[in-house]
């Protein structure tokens, strides 16, 4: 078989069974005490109040330099040494504008005015007391991946290098509906200021009639109450819009009759053409694939069998497909989703495939339930200013070669 | 089946919200929208935010705001359809209160919310004037603010059409 996806995935899982069965014969004249482990004769350890990953485990969020301030910048998640659709709380990517604030969630109050007949506040334990929605979907940074826009010569980085501001959880609190329902909005509201309690004043404007619909104020996130990095003690969320808008540590949510124009929506998380004019409210992130096994920087195993898995996810609803082509883009073959495959989150593909050894170039594309399909790095360029980064969605290619080195390259 | 019904029919949406104390709305509620509302009493000068600007912002943002560690802040003007476009406060933001409002909420990132609104618009002022958008004796105010036209106004187009709704 040269590069050529498995024909039958049944008939290869079939192959590999006999083969390993064939192998699992033990000589007898090993020594007993090479098989009785210390972890078998010894009792194990106690038992911990919360527990952590295995001191043997060494994946790491990617640390970004700071600005100015040292919690100014970001930290991309290690999406290619996770799997699943699920990003552990501790791993999910931060982007923060001047630093993690402390917040004590027996005094954060969270305020509700402007254009409402009557403004509201409401603490934590008063929040807690509404009916909880559960929902999982991922936050995407708009800047992600931005890493391939800019740079013109492909970065020898890792998939977490290059696309970690992605990361996926299941979140749970109040939709803010039923808030600014209880608030009572105003006929002339028709957008909202959301603002974050940190040292940056973060501060999005939202179009009233999607938070109404969409916004939920989370409380939770996979189970437990939000990660001080992801907003503690309440964030919004925004299903598959910007994750500059998912704000953070929110204090304040102001019903407005426009857009506020607050600096990250106006200079920044915009979208530069080649006209010199700028798309804004760019909100829904754009539909995007990324094989994380294997990627950038890993080192092949030499010919033979490996499953190819990444994540895919789109701003737009649910992902309809990914097709993987490993002969630079001639063909393309679906990819398998086991699912679960929910909206605005991340879902996972895999596909069987037997390498030659001859070198390869691998990527994958995705199409969502909108028909939204990812252009190729040079239809994205030619669509932008030469400076724009935000939101970049290529196809993203994998140059596997003879040596076994796996890296990042354009097409 | 009907339990249910029953049940749900006899709970009211519940209404937990505390009516907002109007000092927290005060202290919390200084965004400022494009046409200048909420903009606080006072005024500065171009040449008093030269002052603060030497002692409070050169080190980050360079004299003159020609940026480095931080952001390029003046320049670039008319570059935006160029081969290399520069974004920066005078070449591509197209509000003069999304100044303000960020120097007053964010700025020096040091120690936000530091600035009086006094410097906060002696600051704008300042910034404004490097390239010639306010003049070098220009004073800014609640009044004057908002009618700051800033070179890329127009520049840019809202994609997703919610301000047209």
């Amino acid at each position: 078989m040269t590069n050529k996806i498995a024909p039958s995935r049944r008939k290869f899982l079939t192959t590999a069974l006999a083969g390993a069965a064939a192998a699992t014969a033990v000589p007898l004249s090993v020594k007993a005490d090479e098989y009785i482990t210390p972890s078998m004769t010894t009792p194990g350890k106690a038992f911990t109040p919360y527990g952590m990953p295995s001191g043997h485990e060494e994946v790491k969020r990617l640390l970004r330099p700071p600005g100015i301030s040292p919690g100014s910048g970001g930290s991309q998640s290690p999406i290619e040494s996770l799997e699943g659709m699920i990003t552990p709380s501790g791993l999910h990517f931060e982007r923060h504008h001047n630093g993690i604030p402390d917040l004590d969630p027996k005094t954060h109050k969270f305020l509700l005015h402007g254009l409402v007949n009557k403004p509201l506040e409401f603490s934590i334990a008063t929040l807690d007391r509404y009916p909880r929605v559960s929902r999982m979907h991922f936050v995407e940074c708009g800047g992600n991946s931005g890493a391939n826009a800019g740079s013109p010569t492909p970065p020898p980085l890792s998939a977490g290098g290059i696309h970690g501001l992605v990361s996926c959880s299941e979140w749970t609190g109040v939709k803010l509906g039923m808030l600014l329902d209880e608030a009572g909005v105003k006929p002339e509201g028709k957008w909202i200021l959301a603002e974050s309690a940190d040292a940056a004043g973060m501060s999005r404007s939202v179009p009233l009639q999607e938070a109404h619909e969409q916004g939920i104020l989370a409380l939770f996130q996979n189970g437990e109450r939000l990660r001080p990095e992801q907003g503690y003690p309440l964030r919004l969320l925004m299903p598959g819009w910007e994750g500059n808008l998912n704000v953070k540590w929110l204090h304040r949510i102001k019903v407005t009759a426009g857009p506020t124009m607050a600096k990250d929506e106006t200079s920044k998380y915009s979208q530069s053409l080649k006209n010199g004019k700028a798309n804004q409210f760019n909100f829904i992130q754009p539909v995007k694939s990324v094989i994380t096994r294997p990627s950038g920087t890993m080192t092949m195993n030499g010919p033979g069998y490996y499953e190819i898995s990444g994540i895919t996810w789109s701003g737009h609803g649910k992902i309809a497909k990914v097709e993987i082509s490993m002969d630079g883009g001639s063909s393309w073959t679906e990819a398998e989703m086991p699912g679960p495959v929910f909206p605005q989150c991340l879902a996972r593909f895999r596909l069987p495939w037997e390498w030659d050894g001859k070198p390869v170039v691998m990527q994958s594309r995705a199409t969502d339930e909108k028909g939204h399909v990812q252009p190729t790095r040079a239809a994205w360029k030619d669509a932008v200013s030469s400076v724009q980064f935000y939101q970049y969605n290529a196809i993203q290619a994998w140059q596997i070669g003879a040596d076994n080195t796996v890296k990042n390259i354009y097409v | 089946m009907f339990k249910t019904i029953a049940f749900l029919l006899a709970t009211a949406a519940p209404h937990f919200g505390a009516p907002a104390d109007p000092a927290l709305v005060k202290a919390w509620d200084r965004s400022i929208p494009p046409d200048g509302a909420g903009l606080p009493a006072g005024k500065g000068s171009v040449s008093e935010g030269l002052a603060i600007y030497t002692e409070k912002c050169v080190m980050c943002h360079g004299v003159n705001g020609v940026g480095k560690p931080s952001d390029q802040l003046t320049g670039g003007v008319g570059s935006l359809a160029s081969a290399n476009p520069v974004k920066t406060v005078s070449s591509f933001w197209p509000y003069a209160t999304t100044l303000f409002d960020y120097i007053r909420r964010a700025m020096p990132i040091t120690s936000p919310h530091s600035l009086s609104d006094h410097e906060a618009y002696a600051l704008t002022a300042y910034v404004l004037s490097i390239d010639g958008i306010v003049k070098k004796d220009a004073v800014l105010d609640a009044k004057s603010l908002p009618k700051v036209m800033m070179p890329n106004r127009d520049g840019f187009i809202d994609a997703y059409g919610a301000t047209k709704r």
